[in-house]
């Protein structure tokens, strides 16, 4: 209905007229409070209103406002995919904004942020409201601009400038692709409407470039192995609640732009292309969880976990392009529930664990988890939500990152049908790389968790870390309730998720919600199910009658000591395993992708200096991709500086030279024409 | 009244891999024993430790977390919730659909997941080295399960562990991706359970052990209860092969008393002849070098692998 669209308009003016305000409120100390609530209603409005547009008849709607380009004015459109990443953008929103209203009041500079969340909250729902490809980019800019200003908050810390300017070029690489991506389906008519680009036929040629240069334009904002270079250094180094946006957020909006283009304007799909994204999906989710693995500052881990995540959505998507392709529609909507669900949940749990390194920063002012550890004494509630979210993102049952992936196996279990020999040949091949993935990912959360949470304190300053206040406990105690929520009860999502499934593969998963005991059933019972609800209650059931059991007819008794450590307990806190120690085994497995070296110096014997142990790790795609094409631009840039500083008249000489030699290529061009 | 016997048809087997895992520890260290031509600690030892350690009063490190006492609960629920999901005389239970044999892996991936936490929560070096060799062993041996997985799914139709046992009693025929998918899952089952050649569980006090080290702070009721889940892991991988690749004797759906009890002399059986080959098999090979462990899965990885491809070119592998 109209008035469902009327009203994610209006949430963004107001959004845009709060960043105005929070201009202008910028040295009160009301500025906080207020534009992080104002925002929350807002985002809440804008969810409960996304959730009704999509449970209800979700029809489309359109709108066309007299702004842009004069003969084709800027056309938003609310569909049932949108309102789909609406829901993600709002909820996202909505948390960051209660989270912000505790963690705000330690910004330092908090007029450096305030006027831009309202704004990027706004950016993100109109590029996905947008109905034509002017505005689309215009929005898509905007969103990119307003982040890296957020991004820019604490631009004087070391680090920080390098993120943004990387940020900077590969953003505006990203829409180049997009620009060109746009240009070829609007073809030489140039009709921008997406009403008409679906409308239009697009040649195989056509078809081909765009899927590559949406890979590019979208993959790069998205995270996708080899344009993700810019993602961790970015997301970490804005404040936290904006890193949980651009991380659990901002990738889906890319996403989204993805699926928009490859499933919904560009018609019927080739199956090379899905062996593209399939490859591209797989080598994502791997390389993205061995770089976490071996992170040591919290937040840049998670934004290399974020990656990861990335690479088995696009996994996901490219199984339905490979299963639409092949005219299986009841497969690619398995596989395409499978990714929009994974999109939902990981914008759930990587906002929980973005919230809870941002209490972590906080209480202790460390990202470093070297300088961490025992936090769970501290913060017991943190501790808490955080672990919860570790095992949602490492896809543990019962909770809601185990569904998805689960879903994505039980599509790659259909592909031995797809008649195509590439697919056949990929899949098996992504299939070892997701499994890896996922167990990786449950080691490297291990490490993050254990080694910042667990353990004995590091530093004092982790020693004294105190619980943090309550609107950022609300925000993470909420995000850690719906992990929990949709894992053991995921039903109600998959079929929240039909319709805008049907709009994009025209076939939708056979509805969940009438199965027994809400079990999920992707295909037939005799084939797979799986129940969160019961697997929840068994283990819960268990471990209650276990511990009741025990207490009653055995002992309750507890005697605090000293820990044992086989005898031989050190006082130091510096003996316990490191993050770089954890990882250690697994670096060594993975040393070639790496290219691992260590290092160790031993002291000569009787000299009694400390022996030193140097590890160099190197991200491969860096060396390998973006320091040859630095280097090249450094080259030419270096070559051509000759002419920065020549007189008039050579200048002028140069002019008419060149203008010589156009003519005459010009008259040779036309001899050889007629 | 159907539903009822089901109910208890599926509440005994639950009780029955209780009874049965500490049994089965006992039984495969004395074969051990007379193996190398030790006397051994009776059958029954394994009970007689858990009765004792549950008496005791636990000594908690002064540092300890809630994490550390609750861990090892979760850790027994969550192994004991899928042992009882293998079929072990009877397929078809009543509870059989909760989870598939990919969550079952994940269930199992959820109890390691605490298992490693814990063994940091005090901050010991050997809770640390403990984890962290753990999870590398872990990322290698369960993208090699999910292969093994995969490659039963794509033969049998299915990833409910009943239907694959009920295609499997029915089509009794060799196939090249059911031996990779063998030996691989065997490979992965020595793995998970911390047997030789990747770990001793019978070591303390060695820099190269793994899954002792995790629970080296650990105290009467606690690491009775951690114990206690250890076994019931063995159990569960040893049901898993048996129900997969002997088959024989499984009651079906709604068998009856009878079938049922075919079902459990059989199960016994397996049981016996699994413990049997598992101890002999230890006594004949050295542990392995640390980082020897990820070239022995990465074989397990790459059968499974090689075990699906087949399976993907043609069903008929």
């Amino acid at each position: 209905m109209i008035s469902d669209l009327v009203l994610q308009m209006t949430s963004v003016a107001i959004m845009l007229g709060l960043a105005i305000l929070a201009i202008v409120l910028s040295r009160s100390k009301l500025a906080t409070p207020v534009i992080y609530g104002a925002t929350l209603v807002v985002s809440a409005a804008g969810l409960i209103g996304a959730i009704g547009f999509l449970l209800g008849d979700s029809s489309s709607s359109d709108l066309t406002l007299p702004i842009g380009l004069p003969w084709l004015g800027a056309h938003f459109r609310l569909d049932a995919l949108a309102s789909f990443f609406l829901i993600i953008v709002n909820l996202g929103g909505a948390s960051a904004s209660l989270y912000g209203l505790g963690y705000g009041r330690h910004e330092p500079t908090p007029f450096r942020v305030l006027p831009f969340f309202p704004a990027f909250l706004a950016g993100m729902t109109l590029v996905v409201l947008a109905d034509d490809a002017f505005s689309y980019l215009l929005c898509w800019e905007f969103m990119s601009l307003v982040s890296w200003a957020l991004v820019m908050t604490h631009h004087r810390a070391a680090g920080n400038a390098r993120a943004g300017y990387i940020y900077l070029l590969m953003a505006s690489f990203g829409t180049l692709a997009l620009l060109l991506a746009f240009g070829l389906l609007a073809g030489p008519a140039g009709n921008y409407a997406f009403s008409a680009i679906r409308a239009a036929q697009h040649t195989p040629y056509v078809a081909a470039l765009v899927l590559v240069l949406m890979l590019l334009g979208a993959g790069s904002k998205a995270g996708l192995v080899p344009l993700h270079v810019w993602l961790p250094l970015a997301h970490p180094a804005a404040p936290s609640h904006v890193s949980a946006l651009m991380s659990g957020v901002m990738t889906k909006v890319a996403i989204y732009g993805f699926v928009r283009v490859v499933f919904d304007l560009l018609g019927p799909p080739t199956w090379q292309g899905s062996v593209v994204v399939l490859f591209l999906g797989s080598i994502t989710a791997v390389m993205g969880i061995l770089h976490a693995m071996m992170e040591k500052d919290l937040k840049r881990l998670l934004a290399y976990s974020t990656i990861e995540n990335v690479g088995i959505i696009f996994v996901g998507l490219g199984l339905a392009l490979a299963f639409k392709s092949n005219a299986m529609p009841a497969a690619a909507a398995l596989a395409m529930t499978a990714a929009l669900f994974h999109v939902l949940n990981h914008s759930i749990f990587k906002s929980l664990l973005f919230f809870g390194s941002g209490a972590i920063l906080t209480a202790t002012g460390e990202r470093d988890m070297e300088h961490l550890g025992g936090l769970i004494r501290g913060m017991p509630l943190t501790a808490f939500t955080f672990l919860v979210g570790c095992m949602a993102i490492s896809a543990l049952p019962p909770l809601n990152g185990f569904v998805s992936e689960w879903l994505i196996f039980q599509a790659i279990l259909l592909s031995p049908d797809v008649p195509s020999w590439g697919i056949k040949l990929i899949v098996p091949a992504v299939g070892v790389m997701l499994a890896l993935s996922a167990a990786l990912a449950a080691a490297c959360f291990v490490k993050a968790f254990g080694v910042s949470f667990l353990g004995r304190p590091r530093t004092t300053v982790a020693a004294g870390a105190k619980e943090v206040d309550r609107w950022s406990l609300a925000a993470m105690f909420i995000l850690a309730g719906l992990c929990l929520l949709i894992g053991i009860i995921p039903a109600p999502i998959i079929d929240a998720l039909a319709p805008v499934v049907n709009t994009l593969v025209a076939e939708h998963m056979p509805l969940q919600f009438a199965n027994r005991w809400l079990s999920i059933v992707p295909i037939a019972e005799s084939r797979s199910s799986y129940n969160g609800l019961l697997v929840f209650l068994f283990i819960t059931v268990s471990t209650l009658a276990a511990i009741e059991v025990i207490h009653r007819f055995a002992s309750r008794a507890v005697r605090r000591g000293p820990a044992w450590d086989c005898g031989f307990p050190d006082q130091s806190p510096a003996t316990q395993y490191t993050a770089g120690g954890f990882a250690q085994p697994i670096r060594r497995v993975f040393s070639p992708l790496f290219d691992a070296r260590e290092d160790v110096v031993m002291p000569a014997p009787g000299d009694t200096a400390a022996a030193r142990l140097t590890v160099r790790l190197r991200d491969l795609t860096w060396e390998m991709l973006y320091a040859p094409v630095g280097g090249a631009i450094w080259f030419a840039a270096e070559k051509l500086s000759y002419l920065q500083f020549l007189t008039i008249r050579k200048y002028l000489s140069l002019v008419f030279a060149l203008l010589v030699i156009l003519l005459f290529f010009l008259m040779l061009v036309m001899l050889v024409w007629s | 009244m159907v539903l009822i016997l089901d109910l208890i048809t599926q509440g005994a087997q639950m009780m029955l891999v209780l009874i049965l895992a500490p049994l089965l520890l006992g039984y495969t260290r004395k074969l051990k024993a007379r193996l190398l031509r030790r006397q051994g600690p009776p059958v029954l030892q394994p009970y007689r430790d858990l009765l004792r350690l549950i008496r005791k009063e636990a000594v908690l490190a002064e540092n300890a977390s809630w994490l550390f006492r609750s861990g090892p609960y979760l850790i027994f629920a969550a192994t004991w919730v899928a042992a009882a999901l293998v079929p072990t005389f009877a397929v078809q239970l009543q509870f059989s659909w909760t989870a598939d044999l990919i969550a079952l892996t994940a269930l199992i991936g959820s109890s390691r997941f605490f298992l490693a936490l814990v063994g940091m929560d005090v901050g010991t070096s050997f809770g640390g080295i403990g984890s962290s060799r753990e999870m590398m062993f872990a990322s290698l041996a369960e993208p090699a399960m999910i292969m093994i997985v995969f490659t039963l799914a794509l033969l049998a139709g299915s990833t409910q562990l009943s239907v694959i046992a009920e295609f499997m009693q029915a089509h009794t025929s060799l196939r090249v991706s059911l031996g990779l998918a063998l030996i691989a899952l065997v490979i992965v089952a020595l793995a998970e359970n911390a047997r030789i050649p990747i770990d001793n569980p019978a070591t303390h006090l060695e820099l190269t052990m793994v899954h002792e080290a995790m629970v080296l702070e650990y105290s009467a009721r606690h690491l009775a209860v951690l114990e206690f889940a250890a076994a019931l892991k063995l159990l569960l991988y040893l049901s898993l092969i048996a129900c997969i690749f002997m088959p024989w004797g499984l009651a079906l759906a709604g068998g009856g008393l009878e079938a049922y009890a075919i079902g459990l002399v059989s199960y016994l059986g397996k049981l016996a002849v699994g413990g049997f080959l598992l101890a002999l098999f230890e006594t004949s090979i050295a542990k392995m070098r640390v980082f020897r462990v990820p070239d022995f899965l990465g074989i397990a990885l790459m059968l499974g692998l090689l075990g699906m491809l087949l399976l993907f070119v043609s069903r008929s592998f």
